[in-house]
This record gives C-alpha cells, structure tokens and sequence, in this order.
C-alpha cells in the first residue's frame, strides 16, 4: 500500500525516486507550493532574529529537524554563511553516528560550532540509569543548555521543535520570550501579530525563536528528500543489537549500556524517528532504507513521534513544565 | 483501552484512527481560527474534528482517554477540548487561555487551525490567532445566541481583513436541535454583520459534543441542507494572494559578506521583480535597477509575492533595514502621519502623545498616537470619545511618527498596512495596528536643513548645550536645586534658561488640566522646548515632578548620546511631606486634592539616572555643587 501512494503522489517531490541507498535524492525537483511557502516563512524569521538581535545561536540537535534549520539558515543568507554559531549541547550520551554527522556537518557548511557539557553533571556521575530519565534531562540538558546561553550572553538561540509535535508546543509563539531566569511564562506571551515579531528584549532577556513551528513530521521529511538534505544515517533501517523496555526498543550501542537481568540483546533491522540519548530513545522496526521508503512508511504510522521519547511519559504536562524551567 | 468501544460509540465513528499523515489533493492550504464567546465550545469542536478525521495517533488518543477522566467537563465521556487545551492551567480551568495551533489534513486539503480564547481577558491572543488567518469560524451557543463577545470578535475579525466566515451554531442537542432558533440566531447575526465587509457567511447548526454536521450530516437537522463543516472547509474558495499588484519588498537585512557583494534580502510583499527591472528605494525615493536575484539555487529570472529572496542592485547605494523597495512606475507611497485603526493588547492604558516604537514591516522607528478620534463600542459599532484606550478597546487614532515610512492601506496589502506598536520600557506589544490612509503625504518632507546648527552655536557659545532634567516628588526640592544650579553656571558666564513646571503652566500649557492624558501633553510640550533651546546652544534646566519613566524616556528620545540628564532628586516621601512648602501635602491629607503625585498617584524613580541627588544627607548648595562638578567631568562647561 505505501509504495502505491507515493506513486500516485500529486506533488512533485513524489516524481524523484531515484536514491540511492543513503537516501540522497540525485536530482532536486521543483519544491510544492506548500513546502515553498512554509520554506520561506521560516526564513523570513531567520532574518528578523538577525536583524533584531544581537548575539543569536542556532541550537543544534543534530537531529532532522536541526538539519531542515541549518538548510534554511544557508538559504536565508546565501551567499554569506549563517551569521551565528552552531551550539550542540553534548550530554555524553549520543550515539557515535550523530556526533560524528555534527562534526562532519560543521565542515562541510564551514560553520562555528560550539560543544558545551554540563561538566558538573559529568563530575557527579549523573547518568540515566541511576537518576532517571528526569532529573538526568534536567541537569544533562536543561541545565548545561541554560549555562552555555548564560556562558555565550546569546540574547536568542533558534530551536527546531514544531507545533504539532506536542500540545503544549502548540501553544508556543514563534518569538517566544524567556525571562532573564530564562524561563517560559505561558500564561504572559506576547501577543504576536501577522509576522511583525517583536524581538525587544532587555539586558538578560532573550528569545527563543522557533522558525519550524508551523511545519509537520510528514513536510520535515518531503523537504528533507525535496531538499536533498543529509541526514544522521540511524533514521534509515539498519540491524542493530536491541533490547525491549517498557514496550521500547533500545539499541545497546556501547558498553554502558546496563543490561537488566534476563535481557539478551537481538539484532533486529531498525531506524528512528526521532534521535536523542541512546538509552532513552526507541527506534521502530523498519525496513524503509530511503527517504521514499520512510515517508512511504509514514503515511502509516499510528502512533506519534514523540512516542519513542522516554522523558516525556515521565509526569503527566511534563513537557510544559520542562520547558517552563527552560528546555528546548 | 477497556472504554475505546464505548468512546468510539459516542464518537459516532467506527473507527478510531487511520491515517494521520496524508498527502492531500489540492496543493495549499486553508489557515482558519475558531472564534466566539467562552463556553459555546471551540476547541470541543476542533477537537471532534481532529478525532474525527482521524488525525490523532493511538497514544494521542490514550492520552486523552486519561486526561478526560482526570479533568474532564463531560462526566464518563471523552473531553475533546482536552486535546487543544494544552496547558496546565487550562485544563485546570476548563477554559482555553492561549492560542493553539493544529495541522491536519484531508485527501482534499492542508489546514492550520488557530483555536482561540473566547474569554474576554484573552482578546489579544484571539487577535494573534485571527492575524494570519484565512477564514474565521465563529461559534455562537445556541442557548445563548449572539452575545457581546461575539460581535467583539467579529468585529476584530472583520477588522484583521477576514472575509470569509462560517458561523457554526453550536450546542444544538441543547434545545433539541429547534430549526427555529437556529434561523432566529442566523438572522440576528446576518443583520449584526452587514457592513462588516464579509464575502461569505455560512451558518451550520453543530454539537459538537455529539459530532453532529461537523464531518458528517446529521439526522437530526433534516431541516438543514447545507454542507458539513468539514465539507465546507474543504472546498470554500479563499483568494490569498492579491493579483496584479506591484512590486514592494521591504529589507530586512543587507547581506555583505565581503567586498564584492552587497545584496539586500527580503520577502516580496506584492507583485513580481525580474532583472533590469527599474525600482525605488523608499522611503528617500532614490532610483534603482534590479541586476540580479540571488538564491542558494542560483539566479533567478524572476521573484513574486511570497519569495524570500536577496536583490542585488546595479548600482551601489545607500539602502538600509526598513527601506522598502518598489516598481519604480507605481511606487509606494510614503507619508508620517496616518488614520489607523487599533486593538489595544496592553494593561496600560495608551495615552496620546506618549511616545512608542511602531513596527511597520521590517522598520522600527519612534512614534506616538497624536489623537485618539473614537472608541468604538464594537456592539453597536457607534463612535465614543476617548481620551484613553483600555486593554481590548478598539478606536480610530491619528498616528504620527519619527521619519516617513513606505506604506498602503491595509486593506489594499496586509504587509505594507499592519503594524505593531511597543512600549518602550516594558517592551511589550501594546497595539495592533492597521493603516487607512495617510494624513499627508510626506514625499517631499524632510527637515529643514540649516547652515548653523547646534554644534557651531556651541562653538561660539563655549559650553556643550545640554538638558538637566530635574525629576523628583513634589516638595523634593527640585526648583530649589535647579535655580542654584542656574545661578552658579551664570556666575560663570554661561547661557542657560530655566524651564519649570509652575511658570510653564501659566502660558504655554494654560490650556491643560491633570488628567493623565493632560500630563502627558504638558511633560511633552516641555520637552520639546527644552530641546530647541537646547538646539538654541543653551543648558536648559527643567524641573518637573514628570512621574512616569515612559514620558521621561519620551523627552530623552531623539537627542544625541550626552545631551539628556536625568537628575533624580530623591527625597522619601514622608520628607516631602513634613516639609510641604507649597501647603499641598497639608490639603491631599485633607482630602481636598487627589490624584496626588506620591500620595495616591504612582511616581515611577528614574532606574538609571545620570546624576542621584540625596537632599536628607546634603545642603541644596552642596547638591548644587555636585551638578556642576559632573557638568565639567562631562566636559559640558570648561
Ligand atoms: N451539550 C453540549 N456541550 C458542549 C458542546 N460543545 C461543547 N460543549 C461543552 O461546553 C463546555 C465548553 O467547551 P469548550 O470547547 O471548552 O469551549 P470553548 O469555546 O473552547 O471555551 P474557551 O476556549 O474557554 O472560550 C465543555 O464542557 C464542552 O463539553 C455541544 O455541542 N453540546
Ligand atoms: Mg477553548
């Protein structure tokens, strides 16, 4: 069934099926008017937050979502680079391919990337086996995030996430302001009309600017393939050694992994849909090895993506109240 | 999942999920708001429609299983507001505070649905939703019919440049789905509406409770024959794009990443550009030809509205963020003076002549609101004097700003016509705005420019010409000060002119009261004295109590680094009023006078004065002395 949708796909993107086995499309067909119009909105964002801010950041996750962003900022201001650095939060806990795909990535789009860690987790040991999965985002990613903006005196970082991944999200403005404790007020947003966006902020205030929020899972993956953008090869199915927890399969990918009694790692053929720690993140049993063949598989999925994130079943309105404290 | 059967029964539906992700038909896509009065069932709506066509995942749905029974407002049943309701203290409150933002998609379309906040106190976030919206669905509750937040909604959608409404009477299992009342709601409502510039309005009769007429037809309206909701939304014709308009583009950023290029780049706002086309750099009128159209994809023959593309020019020319670039044959016109229309989102109430920044397009420039010409009871749409707009007032007022602007009409181009207005201090948006026309056309309005100007006066007077800004509670000693000030820079052979509240007020300001909207206009009037004699090459000292930091900001605004100082004489209250010389303290106590400066008004202290004078530690004279002491260390008198 999925191979007979996208070959009757009405948009132009459906025509190019000629990848190869790294899902890299060899001809670029023309974008649809859907892709073309979300595409240039959100570089009219990247522009205003360069033209009002001072000391912006594009926060990097190394993800789908962080590619589809950094593809747009090198459009937006083409033929200059990107007039800000890149920050990757680095918990310690990503897979090898991803930093790896950061590294390579930063090289070949010449762009200044800056790696910051929580090194007073490190030193404590914070792990996401002994603390769980809560407190390790808190003090691995919320904290470290919070230290390296204070640590740049970045006055705004853009950040991938998008409307329809989660409830609270939808409610989030595209210029969305942060105290100076930067937290997220949601009850006291600005109003934000028509895309006069109001980037005024004072000493300490910032921005968190969200250029994806009005794009889907689905339109990610159709501009990725229209795009011909790279991407983490662990989003295409691959065997890998798996564990199931809690209805999650777990890759085992190194040797911290802490195997629970009676758990045997399996190969099973693999691929994400959405990329973080390893041993927080589920991966789907696929074969879909292309960017037709995921999107194809898409048009099937039951459940959402957020589903393969383990720290945000933790507490119910977990997501909002993470991101009240400063999450991405 | 034990309850899914009984869900899915009172759903209606068979069948739960499906495919969420679908690749729809029809190439673009519907962006609508819900909108009306709190309670009569928004986001149940969208959130009926969602479930049912079918663009909830299986965990999506098994999360609102639970929270329904957690918070849910509909006993056993599924809560579908719960699904828009996102937040903590929405949930908790069962209403709807923020806008919400929803995808979902049909085999036929795309749509992006703002679910707005009926509650009155939430306007502005209504506003935010309706501002990029295509189409508006007004829900009315069918017990209640058409209520004032109805109209108000209707009236800032109309306003935004919305043309195409449907009005879903909801809760019709409520009065046993009565035809009758539903056409009574229909015709109140049409009549409200007529003149509020609607293209297409469509009422359907809905529960959205029950899913009746939302995706399918229901059974029983047999009386009604029009189309679902879905079905129309599905199929309802919105023409976005204005055709045959010409080209502006507005600069957002000049893109110069070494010698060679200089390129300025922008979303195109209207029409098309191609290569060799013949432009105008506004607001200065400056000619210009395109030479190439810059992307990452390469050059392109041709850019229409929508395009985020980067100009590169023939020629090398002064052009900034904010200009706006337009067909040279039919360019944009260009004026500092307009009739606009405002949605007052600020618990601040806007007062005219107080200073704000206005966002237009990609400039920001200073400016206030000259005059408030009406309010507008969005009831009955009459005009009401105003000196103030309220938080969710709309009015009509006379805007003025810094420099001239390109612009049009909102009606004629969203882009060109809409602005934001922000509060200096707090920063927040105060205002949206929406141009009507122009007060004058400022295309040949430019300051006039004269051969002697402040720096050649200050030359051959010897001092730097500069404003002390004397600010402080009444009876804080700031006239006292302020004149040994004065008299020690004579003594000196200075030039100098003291400007002071009580001796202003009996001329130049004779016409004005104590109102708020009155203090402002005299501490304006005042400033803008001062800074012609200041022009003039004196140093001018004005003592005002002037107690609010956005009319201080507004004095300082527009004047070179180092000609403002704010001097803050800070005396505690409870001093000013055991010295009371003016025997006025004596009379607010009395209760003769209110609204009294300190007692029963606010006095906003200066957070970063340039000098801080403490009177309970020091002599006047000694106070004096340390003015003048920073005046040479400023190097403003030899
Ligand atoms: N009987 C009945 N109840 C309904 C219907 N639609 C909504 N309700 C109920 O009305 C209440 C309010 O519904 P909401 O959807 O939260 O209303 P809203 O318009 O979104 O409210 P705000 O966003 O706070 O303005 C809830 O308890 C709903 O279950 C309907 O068609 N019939
Ligand atoms: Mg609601």
């Amino acid at each position: 069934m999925p191979d007979e949708r996208a070959a009757s796909w009405p948009e132009s993107q459906g025509q190019d099926l000629q990848s190869g086995a790294d899902g890299r499309a060899r001809r670029r067909a023309a974008l649809s008017p859907h892709l073309k119009r979300l595409q240039d909105e959100s570089i009219f964002i990247f522009r205003e937050v360069v033209a009002e801010l001072r000391n912006p950041v594009l926060l990097y996750s190394i993800g789908k979502d962080s590619s589809v962003l950094l593809h747009l900022a090198m459009r937006a201001f083409y033929p200059a680079r990107p007039p800000f650095p890149v920050l990757h939060i680095d918990t310690t806990w990503k897979f090898r391919e991803m930093i790896a795909f950061r590294d390579e990535t930063a090289r070949r789009l010449g762009l200044e990337l800056v790696v910051h860690t929580n090194e007073d987790g490190i030193r404590r040991g914070v792990n996401p086996f002994d603390h769980g999965s809560s407190y390790y985002t808190q003090v691995m990613k919320t904290e470290a995030l919070k230290q390296a903006l204070a640590k740049g005196g970045y006055d705004a970082a853009f950040g991938g996430a998008r409307r329809d991944e989660e409830r609270s999200r939808a409610k989030e403005r595209i210029f969305s302001f942060r105290s100076a404790a930067q937290e997220w007020d949601p009850k006291k947003q600005r109003p934000e009309l028509w895309s006069l966006y109001n980037g005024r902020i004072r000493d300490g205030e910032s921005i968190r600017v969200f250029p994806l929020s009005n794009w889907t899972e689905l339109d990610v993956w159709q501009y990725v393939l229209a795009e011909d953008i790279p991407v983490v090869p662990l989003y295409f199915a691959a065997p890998q050694p798996i564990v199931e927890r809690d209805g999650q399969l777990i890759v085992v990918h190194d040797e911290r992994m802490r195997l629970k009694p009676g758990e045997r790692p399996e190969m099973r053929m693999v691929r994400f849909r959405s990329l973080g720690c390893y041993p927080l993140t589920g991966a789907i049993e696929s074969r879909a090895d292309s960017l037709p063949a995921i999107i194809a598989e898409m048009l099937g999925f039951q459940t959402s993506e957020r589903m393969g994130r383990l720290i945000d079943r933790d507490e119910a309105s977990s997501m909002e109240r993470k991101k009240r404290e400063g999450y991405f | 999942m034990a309850d899914s059967a009984a869900a899915a029964v009172e759903a209606g539906v068979g069948q739960r999920t499906g495919n969420v992700f679908r690749l729809p038909a029809e190439a673009g896509m519907l962006r609508f708001l819900t909108c009306g009065s709190v309670d009569d069932g928004k986001s149940t709506l969208i959130g009926r429609l969602l479930f049912e066509t079918r663009a909830l995942f299986e965990d999506q749905l098994a999360a609102l299983e639970h929270d329904s029974r957690k918070y849910g407002t509909v006993g056993e049943h599924i809560d579908f507001a719960l699904l828009m309701d996102g937040l903590e203290a929405e949930r908790e409150q069962g209403i709807t505070i923020d806008v919400s933002y929803r995808f979902f998609a049909t085999d036929r379309r795309r749509f992006i649905v703002a679910d707005t906040p009926g509650h009155q106190q939430y306007t502005r976030n209504m506003a935010t939703g309706a501002s990029t919206a295509d189409l508006a669905v007004l829900l009315v509750d069918a017990r209640k019919g058409v209520v004032n937040q109805t109209r108000r909604h209707s009236f800032i959608v109309s306003l935004l440049g919305i043309r195409h409404v449907v009005l879903v009477v909801n809760k019709m299992d409520l009065i046993a789905f009565d035809a009758e009342r539903f056409r009574e709601i229909q015709e109140t409502y049409e009549n409200f509406a007529t003149g509020l510039g609607f293209e297409s309005l469509l009422a359907i009769p809905t529960s959205a409770r029950y899913g009746d007429n939302v995706t399918s037809a229901s059974e029983r309206t047999p009386w009604y024959e029009g189309p679902t909701l879905l079905a129309y939304l599905e199929t309802v014709r919105i023409e976005t794009e204005p055709v045959g308009q010409p080209f502006r583009m507005p600069v957002q950023w000049v893109n110069r990443p070494h010698l060679d290029f200089r390129g300025y780049a922008g979303t195109v706002a209207s029409g098309r550009v191609r290569p060799d086309d013949a432009i105008r750099v506004l607001p200065a009128g400056k000619a210009a030809v395109v030479s190439r159209i810059v992307t990452l994809d390469g050059e392109l023959a041709e850019a229409r509205a929508g395009d985020a593309v980067t100009l590169v020019l023939a020629e090398e020319m002064d052009v900034s963020r904010g200009d706006v670039l337009a067909a040279a044959g039919d360019a944009a016109p260009v004026s500092d003076q307009f009739a606009a229309h405002l949605v007052w989102m600020s618990e601040t109430p806007l007062i005219a002549g107080r200073s704000y920044l206005i966002k237009a397009g990609t400039k920001t420039v200073g400016g206030s609101i000259t005059a408030i010409k009406y309010r507008i009871n969005v009831d009955t749409h009459e005009h009401l004097a105003a000196k103030e707009l309220h938080l969710n007032d709309v009015g009509v007022v006379n805007l003025s700003l810094a420099s001239p602007i390109a612009f049009e009409p909102y009606a004629k181009n969203r882009n060109l016509g809409s602005f934001i207005v922000i509060d200096r201090l707090t920063n927040e948006t105060a205002a949206a705005g929406t141009i009507d026309f122009a007060l004058r056309r400022g295309t040949n309005l430019t300051w006039q420019h004269l051969d002697i100007d402040r720096s050649a006066r200050a030359a051959l007077n010897g001092q730097k010409p500069a404003i002390l800004w004397f600010t402080g509670l009444s009876g804080a000693g700031k006239s006292t000060i302020a004149n040994l000030v004065e008299r020690k820079l004579f003594a000196m052979g200075r030039h100098t002119y003291v400007l002071d509240g009580d001796n202003v007020r009996h001329g130049l300001n004779r016409d004005l009261g104590f109102t708020e909207a009155d203090r402002v206009e005299n501490i304006r009037r005042v400033a803008e004295v001062a800074k012609l004699f200041a022009d003039a090459g004196l140093i001018v000292i004005a003592s005002f109590i002037s107690p609010y930091r956005a009319d201080r900001a507004m004095a300082r605004s527009g004047l070179e680094e180092g000609v403002f100082l704010e001097v803050f004489v800070d005396t505690p209250i409870e001093e000013c009023q055991r010295r009371d010389p003016k025997g006025l303290y004596a009379k607010v106590a009395a209760g003769k006078i209110s609204n009294f400066t300190g007692v029963d008004a606010p006095y906003e202290a200066p957070e970063n004065p340039e000098i801080r004078l403490s009177t309970t530690a020091n002599s006047a004279d000694a106070l004096a002395d340390e003015v003048l002491a920073d005046l040479r260390r400023r190097g403003i008198v030899g």
